[in-house]
This record gives structure tokens, sequence and C-alpha cells, in this order.
């Protein structure tokens, strides 16, 4: 039955062509209702497939947590990207501790 | 210079949204409702497992009124014990290093507990501020500080952002400012930084398991 006749809003995405992807998006539901059950969605479908299972490890939480790790890696990247390690190897070193070198903002 | 060492407790925000609210929400996430069956999944069980536990050892000297506020604080309980262990992940905010939350936590359930022997048994509530066998000279004085002593009891959100604080303040320091300065003798400044990390584990759960204990222990003086 994956012609492509279905009504373009209600389509799996991986059954989107590319050409259609901004009409597709342009159908979701962007309601909070929607999105609020649209992470309901993906939460389930998660946790059901790697936590909620007979002999669960350690996987699964940890892959949410490397996630959560790479969220804040990209939320803190601006600030980050601001430090820099010590770059000279010279010895005649100040007292006064100028360590962290901010770039110009 | 000074601000360039405190940076790492400023939360970024990014396309409006500030890290903190994620950083908030994260330990929701982490602790799924138990459903209906039998036999949980593994997570769940271990959850619940620590959570009887937990409930068990803290209502111990609490009288019956006090159960009441088992809940509360086992929640509370979870709550910060899972925010302190995330903060050590890597490039992760800690929202237990801001005043603002601990002291929100902190005053309303100190005062709670005030408001509620000071009307349910006023007497007692009162009677606690002077111990007993007290020689009689030293009474007015004595009464005086019980009372400073109950009103600086809110400083348990204080010693939360303090000790938090401190420790990553004291890895940040050591990574940025000891490793870059000293690449001889790197290996002493990896061994410190390290050590510095497990101090941090236990500071984490430590710092949680005081702040309930210290509470539930003014609720037991008082209910």
């Amino acid at each position: 039955e994956r012609d492509g006749r279905f009504p373009l809003g209600e389509k799996r995405l991986m059954d989107v062509k590319l050409g259609e992807l901004g009409s597709w998006l342009g159908k979701r539901d962007f309601t909070p209702n929607g999105v609020l059950a649209s992470i309901r969605n993906g939460h389930d479908r998660y946790y059901n497939k790697y936590i909620n299972v007979k002999k669960g490890g350690i996987g699964g939480v940890a892959m949410l947590l490397v996630g959560y790790v790479a969220l804040s890696y990209m939320w803190e990247y601006d600030h980050l990207s601001e430090y820099r390690l010590w770059e000279y190897d010279d010895l005649r070193v100040p007292t006064t501790y100028s360590i962290i070198h901010l770039k110009a903002l | 210079m000074t601000l360039s060492f405190f940076d790492q407790f400023m939360s970024p925000t990014y396309l409006g949204i500030p890290l903190i609210a994620v950083a908030l929400t994260l330990p929701w996430i982490l602790f799924p409702t138990p459903s209906a069956r039998w036999l949980n999944n593994r997570l769940i069980t271990l959850q619940g497992w620590f959570i009887n536990r937990f409930t068990q050892q803290l209502l111990l000297p609490l009288n019956l009124g006090g159960h009441k506020w088992a809940a509360l604080l086992t929640s509370l309980m979870l709550f910060l014990i899972t925010l302190n262990m995330l903060g050590l992940l890597p490039y992760t905010f800690t929202p237990t290093t801001q005043l603002s939350l601990n002291m929100g936590l902190a005053v309303p359930l100190w005062l709670a507990t005030v408001i509620i022997g000071m009307r349910n048994q006023p007497t007692a509530a009162l009677g606690h501020l002077l111990p007993e066998g007290t020689p009689v000279p030293l009474i007015p004085v004595l009464i005086i500080i019980e009372t400073i002593s109950l009103f600086i009891r809110p400083a348990l959100g204080v010693r939360l952002t303090a000790n938090l604080t401190a420790g990553h303040q004291l890895i940040a320091t050591a990574a940025f400012v000891l490793l870059p300065m000293m690449p001889t003798v790197a290996i002493l400044t990896s061994i410190v930084l390290f050590l510095l990390t497990l101090l941090e584990i236990a500071v984490a759960m430590i710092q949680a398991y005081v702040f309930v204990l210290l509470l539930s222990l003014y609720l037991q003086e008082n209910v």
C-alpha cells in the first residue's frame, strides 16, 4: 500500500520523499498538545525498546546520558570556544595568573 | 579575571532556552513510573529497592504525624542526588550550584516545620529553645543563642550550594590552571583530578543525604 497517494501529513517520516519534506512538516501538529504527544511518543518508544526489557543492561540509561552530555556541549559551545589552553612554552611566566586566554568578543 | 573562574556556573542560553531548564527536567526522565506488573524491569526494580530502603530509614525516628512527609522527603532526596550526580558528567550544568534553587528548597521546608510546630504544639516547640538542665543564670543567654540557631537553619541551602560549588571549582582550577602550568608533572595533576572526581561523587551523594536528613530532624522536633 505504499503508493504515493496517501494524505501527506499522515505518512511516517521514512515514507516521505525528500521533495515533500517541507509540506510534510507543515502538516504536522505543532500545537502544545501535539508537541507533548510527540515527546511522549518518542519517550515511550525509547523506553520500551531499551529500558523496559527483560534483561536491560546499562546501555539504555548510558545512551541517554551520553546524549545529554552531547546536548550540553552543543548548548555551551559558544561559551566553551572562548577557552584556550596555555599556549606558550615560555618559562618566564608573569606572576599574575593570566591563564585563561579569552578571545576578544 | 574573577569572572572567568566562575564562568562554569552560568547557564548558557541556546535558542532562547537556558541549559538549566534542560538540566532540571532530566531527573524526570530517569525515574520511570512503575507499571502494574508483578516484576518490573531492572531499572525500576533497582530504584524501587533504593526508595524503599531510604524511606524506611528516614521515617524510623518520626512519629505518625511525620509520616505524611514521606513522599516529599524521598522525592527531594532523589531529586538532589540525581542533580548532583548528573553534574559530574562533562559539560553538564549543575542546577544545585545556584543559591536561588537551594534556598528555594530550604527556606519553605524549614519554615513549614517551624509553623507546624508552633501551630500544633506551641509549648513544646518553644520549649526546644531551652535545653534541660541548664543552670539558671545562663538561661537568658541560652535562649538568645538557641533562637539564633533556629533562624540560621535555612543555611541548609547554603551548605548544599557551597559544597557543590567548591568541589566543581576545585576541579576546574586544577584542570585549567595547574595542568597547563606544569606539563612536566602532569601525571601528578591527573592523579589529583582523578581523586577530586572521586571526592565529588561522594560529596554529591552525601550532600543530598544531609539536606534531607537535617530536614527530617527539624520535622521530628516539631511534629
